[in-house]
C-alpha cells in the first residue's frame, strides 16, 4: 500500500504541535503590524483625485462656441449597454448638425469607454467624476445641462487619449 | 426644619454601612459596565491597528464616545423574539450572562482595607469570604447556562449547535483551569482572594512560582470566556452567530455586555491569582503613607488596574492574530494536554513543597 499521509501529527514538528512557540510568533507579526501607519483614507474629508486615465463618467466636451458633439450617434450604436440615446437637429454653425437631446442613463452605463473611443470629434470623454448617487431613477438619467462638461476641465483626459489612444 | 435633618442623620448614621454596601455595588456595577463598554471600545481600536485603520474616530474625540452610541443604538432597536423561541428562556438567558458575570465581582478585592475615622472600609462587596476563589469558578461555570439556554431557547439549529458547543467547551476546560489553580491554593494555604494576595507578597509572585499552572489559567480562561482561539460557540463564519443569532436590541447587548465582563473577571483573577494582586514590592515601602490610609488604597486600586490593563490587551491582541480551533483541536487540546499539564503540576508542586518543607526552607 502506497497511502502518503499527510495528518497533523505528521506535519509538523515538536515545537510546532506546542502551539506556544508559533502563538508567540504570531503574535509577534500583529504587533509589528500595530505600529505601522494607517493605510485608511478618511474618505469624505480626503478625496481621491484620479489620474487622466480613469474611466469615470462619460461626459460631452464643451468648448467656447458650443458642444463638439455632431450627432453621428455612434456612440449610441457602440454602447453594449444601450445606455445612450441622441436626437440629432441642423444647426447654421460649420458642424451643420447637433444633438438636440443626448442622454446618457448612468444606471445602465458601464463605464467601457466605448463611446470615447468611437467618437470622431472627441466629443465625448470619461471624466474623472466617480461619485455617482442619485435618490430616484429619474435622476439617474443625465441629459445636456448635465453632460456639458468645459474643455478646460478635461484636459487631463484629453492629453491622455492624444497620446495612447 | 431642623427636626427633618436630624431625622436624616440619623437614618444615615444608623444605616451607614448599608449605605455604604449600596454606593459600592453601585460603583462597581457603573464601573464595571464602563469598562466594558472602553473595553469594546479599545478591541476596535486594536483591531484597527493591526490591520492598519485607524478605527472608530467619528463619535466624540479619537471616538471616544462610540460605544455610548451604539448602547444608544441597541437601545433603540426593536427586540425581536422569534415566534416559536421558548419564551421564558428567551428572555432569562441574557439576564443569566450578565447577573452571573456581574456576581463574580462581589467577591473581588481591588485593595487593602483603609480607616475613615474608626470605620473600616473594604475595597469589595463582600470582603472576608473565605470560599472567594471557589465563588468564582461557580459562578464562571453557572455563566455556561446563560449561554446554553440562548442556544436552547431560540429554536435555531445554529443557536442550538452553539449552545452545545459552549456546553462541551466550558466542562472541558473548567476542569484544567480548577486544577491548575490547585497548585496556588496549596502555596496560599487558602481560598480568600486577600490571603492568596497577600502570601505573594514581596515579589513572591506566582507567575514565578506556578509558571506551567499560569500558562495553563490563561489558555482555559479564554475558552471560558470563549475569546478567539476559542469562540467556537459564536464562530460566525459556520455558526451565523451563534447561541445570539436569535437576539436582537438590548438583548444582544447583554451577551455582548458579558462576554468583555468576563473578560475583565478572568483578567482580575490572573492579576489577584499570579500577578500578586496590588502588591508591588518596595513600592508602598518607598511612598512611606501609613498603613490603613485611603491614599495607599488609591494607590493599591492603581496597581491592581495596571497589572490589569496589560492582560485585557493581551486578550483582544490574541483575537486579532490567531484563527478559530477546529472542534477537534480544542478537545484534543483540553483533555490530552491540558488536563495532564494540570495534574502533573499539582504533583510537582506538592512534591517540591515536600522536599522545601523537609529542609526548613518553607
Amino acid at each position: 500500500m502506497n497511502v502518503t499521509k499527510n495528518t497533523e501529527k505528521d506535519r509538523l514538528n515538536f515545537w510546532e504541535k506546542l502551539y506556544l512557540p508559533e502563538i508567540a510568533r504570531g503574535l509577534g507579526l500583529t504587533l509589528k503590524q500595530m505600529f505601522k501607519p494607517p493605510m485608511t483614507r478618511q474618505y469624505p474629508e480626503e478625496r481621491w483625485e484620479p489620474t487622466g486615465s480613469y474611466r469615470g463618467r462619460p461626459v460631452l466636451v464643451l468648448e467656447e462656441d458650443g458642444e463638439r458633439c455632431v450627432a453621428c450617434s455612434l456612440c449610441s450604436r457602440v454602447c453594449p449597454a444601450l445606455a445612450i440615446e441622441v436626437q440629432a437637429a441642423e444647426t447654421t454653425k460649420e458642424k451643420e448638425r447637433y444633438p438636440v437631446k443626448f442622454e446618457i442613463n448612468m444606471l445602465r452605463c458601464i463605464y467601457c469607454g466605448f463611446c470615447e473611443e468611437v467618437c470622431p470629434e472627441e466629443a465625448i470623454v470619461m471624466s474623472k467624476d466617480y461619485e455617482l448617487v442619485f435618490t430616484n431613477q429619474e435622476d439617474a438619467i443625465l441629459g445636456k445641462d448635465k453632460l456639458l462638461i468645459p474643455i478646460a476641465q478635461l484636459q487631463d483626459r484629453l492629453e491622455f487619449l492624444r497620446r495612447y489612444k | 426644619m431642623s427636626s427633618i435633618i436630624d431625622l436624616i442623620l440619623g437614618f444615615l448614621s444608623e444605616h451607614i454601612d448599608a449605605l455604604i454596601l449600596l454606593a459600592k455595588i453601585g460603583l462597581i456595577v457603573n464601573g464595571l459596565l464602563m469598562a466594558a463598554a472602553y473595553l469594546v471600545y479599545f478591541e476596535r481600536k486594536i483591531s484597527a491597528w493591526a490591520h492598519n485603520r485607524i478605527g472608530p474616530n467619528r463619535v466624540g474625540p479619537l471616538g471616544l464616545f462610540q460605544s455610548f452610541a451604539d448602547v444608544f443604538k441597541l437601545y433603540l432597536k426593536e427586540d425581536i423574539i422569534p415566534t416559536l423561541a421558548d419564551k421564558k428562556f428567551h428572555f432569562i438567558a441574557p439576564i443569566i450572562s450578565i447577573g452571573v458575570a456581574m456576581a463574580v465581582y462581589a467577591v473581588i478585592p481591588f485593595g487593602d482595607s483603609f480607616m475613615v475615622g474608626n470605620k473600616e472600609i473594604f475595597l469589595s462587596v463582600a470582603p472576608g469570604i473565605n470560599i472567594g476563589l471557589l465563588f468564582v469558578l461557580s459562578m464562571s461555570s453557572v455563566g455556561v447556562y446563560g449561554i446554553t439556554l440562548a442556544g436552547w431557547s431560540s429554536n435555531n439549529k445554529y443557536s442550538l449547535l452553539g449552545g452545545l458547543r459552549s456546553a462541551a467547551q466550558m466542562i472541558s476546560y473548567e476542569l484544567s483551569m480548577g486544577l491548575s489553580l490547585i497548585g496556588v491554593l496549596m502555596l496560599a494555604g487558602s481560598l480568600d482572594l486577600t490571603t492568596i494576595v497577600h502570601a505573594q507578597s514581596g515579589g513572591k509572585w506566582n507567575i514565578f512560582l506556578q509558571p506551567l499552572a499560569f500558562i495553563i489559567f490563561l489558555v482555559a480562561s479564554f475558552a471560558e470566556t470563549n475569546r478567539t482561539p476559542f469562540d467556537l460557540p459564536e464562530a460566525e463564519p459556520e455558526l451565523v452567530g451563534g447561541y445570539h443569532t436569535e437576539y436582537s436590541g438590548m438583548k444582544f447587548g447583554l451577551f455582548f455586555l458579558a462576554e468583555y465582563a468576563n473578560m475583565v473577571t478572568a483578567s482580575a483573577m490572573m492579576v489577584l491569582l499570579f500577578l500578586g494582586g496590588w502588591e508591588m514590592p518596595g513600592l508602598y515601602e518607598a511612598l512611606g503613607l501609613p498603613a490603613g490610609s485611603p491614599l495607599i488604597a488609591a494607590v493599591q486600586f492603581g496597581v491592581f488596574v495596571a497589572k490589569l490593563v496589560p492582560i485585557l490587551f493581551f486578550f483582544i491582541w490574541v483575537r486579532w492574530s490567531l484563527p478559530r480551533f477546529r472542534y477537534d483541536q480544542l478537545m484534543n487540546l483540553g483533555w490530552k494536554v491540558m488536563l495532564p499539564l494540570a495534574l502533573a503540576n499539582i504533583v510537582i508542586t506538592g512534591i517540591v513543597m515536600t522536599i522545601l518543607k523537609h529542609y526548613g526552607i518553607m
